[in-house]
């Protein structure tokens, strides 16, 4: 920031974020072990980090919207359902390449996700909530209508699709496994790329311009408002940006699975109440929380998930008594008495003549 | 003509089924501005409560529901005392994300004592029974008593509000808490009597769903979403204008369903989407957000 000449003895301030260079560097160790990771690893594990990738990277943009943005969506099934239908179009109906798919999944539920907007965005708080579900529904209602992609019961996409991947046959012959664990390493990547470039994506938003507009509009609309920050704008551009991350991981995550239907692609269950428990029970509103959330829940499904009903009774209880009695979360619960910040997005005031690092701006 | 005018009659009576869905919907944000995620599988828990009751007792379905009403008073007067008064403040994350991993836990709660069957509430011939109006035009008995019953809640309730001193407490916690609180109502029991009058009629509204219709553990969200929808199209904070925003629901639905049985529900969220681009304050707004 600037000098401040007003104060009586002229000191030299900046506004930083402190971003410790052993943190930094422990990410890229932690990436680069995941990359190479499918060379150890077998292929439920690669599974089993492919879940927790995706749910994690459809996390971190709920929490984008709901922790940053103050937008609670119980809607966002609206963009992975989107996402998934755009790549079985594109690779079934027009026979793109799926990596294209993928990227074109984004670009299509993003560009839905507008009008979406200008339509919910009537709707405030609560009602904004109920609002993105409806909006939902007509998506999940609409696409049961195209019977050229199943209709009502789905569809599947075959072998030759999924084969159809760009590096397949490299992969098979390098790693000397079937196509079939092939395509799960290739899926693997891809999701760790998705996770890397949506952590990176928030990351860097969170600590714009921009960034700084949404932390003021989430503390105080009006007050944001007063000082220039156009909010609807703000959160338009998180709305679509948060849609486009969405639809290409919904496009991913049903690539993997290779069958879609209307009722599971648009499922309120799957796509967001897991990910709002991810959020919660991690801590909403830090970039950490969700990726504590998405391994608690790994690990809540490999033990209890044999449980059924009851072990979804627990989840709901489990996530309504959190934001009760703890609403930060368990980061939150582990940043009361630490200081330590994976990815620093709080901006602190500093002097060089003085280590007085006290805190400004928003938390 | 006589086939969309039946069609129009049809989507009245419907509508009253959807207003009684959204009275209870309705009537807790007026007064708490909370709203409700697990409103609609708190309705289908209402519907099984009173086939417990009759199962359980031996008794009629009519005489279960009678029973049902003061429980269901009850669960929500306790609902609101022990769980949702816990989130209230200016945040809404916190009541909106505690209703809906409640929401979770009734739908899997009744999963697991009921099973995914599909039920209904045995209410004798009344169930078949209809009334011609001539033209080859005919209502059913059942759904002319729900729209009738939607209508004595609206005028029972806004009786109740402005003509006790309760509904005084009621009208003055929901303009002003602060100073409804100096003038020595305490909000909190007060929220937790409008959270049971709203659970009331959530069990009036649970009996004509179960006696109209086959329900299961897994349609609540659905007929939260009608709710919603209907107390959008009416305008925040009016009983009447909700009662309307259910016909409007219920009209579209059969008009839609008339030109093509699959776009039913779809036609429902559309006039819900249109009313909110045209008038996005509903018809009869009263509170503000």
């Amino acid at each position: 920031m600037a000098d401040l000449p007003a104060t009586p003895s002229p000191r030299r301030f900046r506004v930083e974020t402190n971003a410790r260079p052993l943190v930094i560097a422990g990410l890229a160790a932690v990436a680069l072990v995941l990359i190479v990771l499918p060379v150890f690893a077998g292929r439920a594990a690669l599974q089993d980090f492919f879940f927790i990738f995706t749910m994690l990277a459809l996390a971190q943009y709920w929490n984008l919207l709901a922790g940053y943005a103050g937008l609670v969506s119980v809607g966002q099934q609206a963009f992975v359902g989107l996402g998934a239908y755009s790549l079985f179009a594109a690779t079934l109906l027009a026979g793109l390449d799926p990596f294209v798919a993928i990227l074109i999944s984004g670009v299509v539920a993003a560009a839905l996700a507008l009008p979406t907007a200008l339509v919910v965005f009537r709707l405030r708080g609560a009602y904004f909530a109920i609002g993105t579900w409806v909006a939902a529904e007509v998506f999940r209602l609409v696409f049961a209508q195209f019977k050229q992609l199943g209709g009502g019961t789905g569809t599947s996409l075959g072998p030759d699709i999924a084969n159809s991947l760009a590096g397949l046959e490299w992969v098979a012959r390098t790693f000397g496994v079937r196509n079939s664990a092939a395509r799960d390493i290739i899926t693997y990547w891809v999701a760790l790329a998705l996770l890397i470039g949506t952590l990176t994506l928030v990351y860097a938003l969170l600590r714009s311009r921009r960034g700084l507009a949404l932390a003021a509009i989430r503390d105080s609309e009006p007050a944001a408002d007063s000082l220039g920050v156009d909010g609807f704008r703000t959160k338009l551009v998180v709305y679509v940006l948060t849609a486009f991350g969405t639809g290409m991981v919904g496009a991913l995550i049903y690539f993997q699975k290779a069958r879609i239907s209307p009722d599971a692609a648009f499922s309120v269950f799957d796509w967001t109440a897991y990910v709002i428990f991810i959020v919660v029970i991690g801590g909403i509103g830090t970039m950490e929380g969700p990726i504590v959330g998405a391994i608690v829940l790994y690990f809540l499904q490999d033990y209890l998930a044999s449980f059924g009903a009851w072990y979804l009774i627990a989840l709901g209880g489990l996530a309504a008594a959190v934001m009760l009695v703890a609403p930060q979360g368990l980061w939150g619960f582990f940043a009361r008495w630490s200081d330590f910040q994976v990815f620093p997005v709080r901006r602190r005031l500093s002097t060089p003549d003085r280590d007085d690092h006290s805190p400004a701006g928003s938390r | 003509m006589v086939a969309w005018l039946d069609t129009l009659i049809q989507g009245v009576l419907l509508g009253g089924l959807y207003a009684l869905y959204a009275t209870g919907l309705s009537l807790i944000f007026g007064i708490m501005r909370l709203v409700n995620l697990a409103h609609g599988d708190l309705i289908v828990f209402g519907a099984f409560l009173i086939l417990a009751l009759a199962t359980a007792l031996g008794i009629d379905s009519v005489l279960a529901f009678a029973i049902a009403v003061p429980i269901m008073f009850a669960v929500g007067y306790a609902l609101q005392a022990f769980l949702f008064n816990r989130t209230l403040g200016a945040d809404i994350l916190a009541p909106l994300l505690v209703s809906f991993g409640l929401s979770i836990v009734i739908q899997n709660g009744l999963l697991e004592a009921f099973s995914a069957d599909t039920r209904r509430l045995p209410i004798g011939e009344v169930a078949g029974m209809s009334l011609p109006l001539g033209g080859g035009i005919a209502v059913g008995v059942m759904p002319l008593l729900s729209l009738a019953a939607a209508i004595v809640v609206v005028v029972g309730l806004n009786q109740l509000f402005y003509r006790t001193g309760l509904g005084r407490a009621l009208r003055a916690t929901s303009d002003d808490t602060e100073t409804a609180q100096l003038m020595g109502i305490d909000n909190e029991r007060i929220y937790a009597i409008a959270m049971g009058l709203a659970m009331a009629v959530c069990a009036v509204a649970a009996f004509f769903l179960g006696s109209r219709a086959p329900f299961d553990p897994s349609i609540g969200p659905a007929r939260l979403i009608y709710a919603f929808e209907a107390v959008i199209i009416g305008g925040l904070g009016s009983l009447w204008g909700t009662l309307a925003g259910g016909i409007v629901v219920g009209v579209a639905q059969t008009i839609g369903a008339r030109v093509n049985p699959e776009w039913q529900i779809l036609a429902g969220h559309v006039a819900f989407l249109v009313v909110l681009v045209l008038r996005p304050r509903g018809f009869f707004p009263r509170a503000v957000d």
